[in-house]
């Protein structure tokens, strides 16, 4: 799939820092609420981001990134809790953590491929929320209690609320990482491990240390990943294992087949569209009992998923991939 | 807004700081106008809690009645209820929500330990009152602390204290089984028993969890027997409650056996885990249950169930959800009453501390809510009942247990 044309990444650069300091001018529009919204988007993104690495560049699936957020956002709010360890020194704690364990669980996972693999990392989302809860663990994790953190506070005397600054340090963390990615897959490791995915056998014959780059993208995509769950305990200010369960492994996998496998720009339409679509289906559900007045519930889930279908029938390769067919039939028309 | 041309000055200038009119006599901040009052909610409509989503459900019919008989003071009630799915994080985001777009006046039972967890520090940052909430916790009754903050149903730490004492004074020898589910319930319920025991906690001789999924507890009650325990402390939802009371008969374990007041449905439990079963098992309630029949002529009960026959037709009337809700929202409607035309976060937050010795319908006869500026836990009375025949049988005093 295409990268995003560079003109149009500048302007919604600009877009992106500009628009949250026309606050004082609209304060309606650009309320707090829609600020702290969209820093869940851009937390949902680089979860989303985390998991393409592992599943669209390298072929490998993965039904348990939910844990390797979780085990982030674990690290960091424990740092925090004990340690007062400030907000912004977690990231990198929490994404060395997640490589350890992403590489760590990467190797038994070797020899695991397809359904196998999808089963274990399944496992792996199940276990972690139990192990959160664990008694050996409770003093260091609160136990089902979970562990209550502040926001993070503006630097330097900026005059900025707590939302617009979470939100600037959320994009310009999502910024710096979505920059590395597309340098790594852009490098010689990244094309070794796109060659992984397409065909396996003719990048080992030549010459590609193939197990060491499955183990190291397993890594990678959990410390991706991790960063997102460090990110959300401070956007939340609170992490309880329950936050974790598994539907949220399915939503990044959701927020990854519907953004575009394979695509840096699939990964944050990706993680727009799940926060988006996820309130939006709750609006349309309480929009049809209450103000069209129908006598019968529809769910938020019904909704959620006959949206879901609809986009898997018109755009089967993800909406950055069905765009991108949409412009190409428009150009050549 | 009417008003003279020189407080015109001030009142712009309020009005552009606090986004609110202000007018002659009646008092209002965000949610509240002359027909309107906004109250906001959390439940799980979806997910595994789903099964409490019956209070939601009553609350918005409540509402929906009160407002049909004039409403409170003249205006209606807006019931905003938002689905959570019990998940921490998803609430933050949707009482933000409520309370930020929406504006919301107050969020009254926030369902969930973990999700008022999540959400308290707001709250108080914001003012935003976080009435009654629908948990068995014991942290919400903390004023100094949490000012904006309330609890409601007696806790469940409390209530396991109680049992604990209960079979310290009545068992001679005691040697405690505990069967307790693997959740921030459970635990609680097995903290109070340790804290009710005190010096005597070495008599717990054998405690075993389940999983709120598992299909059966059969292996934990033949763990439980094989002990030796002469008293049984079930701490179960009520699944799981009536199979451990039947799996015990089978195997002719016949213990002081102690039941979380979660579980004491007549239809839901007792029944079903059958009746010659479950003779002689003690619990500790604070709400009548519509599936006794010691309460069916009980004036309150009678009213109760013509309510739910109209407002909430086809319901399952033997899910103490609904009871539980009606009582609670009949609270916060007396509550937001007596704020009369002062409809001011601070005046609900002192309405909801003056409740002296308030009958709520539904609560067991004599346990009432009373609250102080000190006393955040509005009800704190339960009393021990045993189970005889086909209903609980109630015995000894009221115990008013302060939480700690």
């Amino acid at each position: 799939m295409p990268a995003f044309p560079k003109k149009w990444l500048w302007v919604v650069l600009i877009l992106a820092f500009g628009v949250p300091l026309l606050q004082p001018i609209l304060p309606d529009a650009v309320s707090n609420y829609r600020l702290f919204l969209v820093s869940t988007m851009i937390i949902a993104a680089i979860a989303v981001l985390g998991l393409n690495l592992l599943t669209g560049f390298n072929g490998q699936i993965s039904l348990g990134h939910g844990a390797f957020y979780a085990v982030g956002a674990y690290t960091a709010a424990i740092l925090m809790d004990k340690l007062d360890v400030p907000y912004y020194a977690t990231l990198p704690a929490a994404a060395v953590v997640c490589f350890a364990v992403g590489y760590l669980f990467g190797l038994p996972a070797l020899k695991l491929e397809g359904h196998y693999l999808a089963l274990a990392t399944f496992a792996l989302a199940l276990a972690v929320p139990q192990i959160l809860k664990y008694k050996w663990l409770e003093d260091l994790t609160g136990g089902v209690q979970g562990i209550v953190l502040s926001k993070p506070e503006v630097p330097f005397g900026l005059p900025l609320n707590e939302d617009q600054w979470l939100y600037y340090y959320c994009l310009v963390t999502m910024i710096v990482l979505f920059w590395a990615a597309n340098n790594m897959l852009n490098s010689r490791s990244g094309r070794a491990m796109m060659a992984i995915r397409d065909h396996y056998m003719a990048a080992d014959t030549m010459g590609i240390n193939t197990a060491r780059y499955k183990t190291v993208t397993f890594g990678i995509s959990a410390a991706y990943t991790g960063i997102a769950g460090a990110l959300s305990a401070s956007a939340i200010a609170f992490v309880a294992p329950d936050s974790f369960n598994l539907f949220l492994s399915i939503k990044f996998l959701i927020g990854l087949v519907v953004g575009g496998v394979g695509s840096l720009t699939g990964s944050v339409v990706g993680g727009i569209f799940y926060v988006l679509v996820d309130n939006s289906a709750q609006a349309i559900s309480t929009f049809i009992k209450n103000d069209l007045g129908l006598q019968f519930d529809i769910s938020a889930y019904t909704i959620f998923g006959v949206l879901l279908i609809l986009l898997m029938y018109l755009m089967p390769q993800g909406i950055v991939g069905g765009v991108y067919v949409l412009v190409r039939r428009f150009r050549r028309g | 807004m009417k008003s003279s041309r020189r407080s015109f000055v001030a009142g712009a200038s309020a009005a552009a700081l606090s986004g609110k009119a202000a007018f002659a006599q009646n008092k209002y901040e965000d949610g509240v106008s002359d027909t309107e009052i906004r109250i906001g909610n959390t439940n799980p409509y979806s997910g595994p809690a789903s099964a409490y989503a019956a209070i939601g459900k009553t609350i918005d019919a409540y509402f929906k009645s009160v407002n049909e008989a004039g409403g409170i003071n003249g205006r209606k009630v807006k019931f905003i209820s938002m689905d959570d799915g019990y998940v921490p994080s998803k609430t933050v985001e949707v009482v933000r929500e409520m309370v930020e777009s929406a504006k919301i006046f107050a969020l009254f039972q926030p369902l969930g330990t973990p999700c008022n967890n999540a959400i308290q520090k707001y709250m108080n940052t914001r003012k935003v009152p976080q009435l009654f909430v629908a948990t068995g916790a014991s942290k919400w009754g903390d004023p100094a602390n949490f000012p904006w903050t309330m609890g409601y149903q007696p806790d469940y730490h409390t209530e396991a204290v109680i049992y604990a004492r209960h079979a310290l004074a009545t068992v001679k020898d005691a040697k405690i089984g505990v069967l307790s589910q693997n959740d921030d319930y459970g635990r609680d319920y097995v903290g109070g028993l340790k804290e009710g025991l005190g010096k005597e906690v070495g008599r717990i001789v054998r405690s075993v969890t389940f999983e709120a999924t598992d299909p059966t507890v059969d292996s934990q009650i033949i763990q439980l027997k094989d002990s030796g325990a002469n008293v049984f402390m079930n701490f179960s939802g009520p699944k799981a409650a009536a199979q451990g009371i039947r799996k015990a008969a089978d195997l002719h374990w016949k213990p002081v056996h102690y039941l979380n007041n979660i579980s004491a449905s007549v239809a839901a439990v007792m029944k079903p885990a059958g009746y010659e079963n479950a003779q002689g098992i003690i619990t500790a309630a604070y709400l009548m249950d519509a599936t006794d029949a010691q309460w069916s002529d009980h004036a309150e009960m009678k009213t109760w169930s013509a309510w739910m026959d109209k407002w909430m037709p086809g319901a399952n009337k033997a899910d103490a959800n609904h009871i539980y809700a009606y009582g609670v929202s009949f609270l916060m409607t007396e509550t937001l009453k007596r704020c009369g035309s002062e409809l001011t976060r601070a005046n609900l937050m002192k309405q909801a501390a003056g409740f002296q010795k308030f009958r709520v319908p539904l609560l067991l006869p004599g346990i009432n809510v009373s609250t102080s500026p000190t006393d955040f836990y509005p009800i704190q009375a339960v009393q021990l009942e045993r189970f005889k025949g086909e209903t609980w049988d109630l015995f000894g005093d009221i115990m008013h247990a302060e939480s700690s």
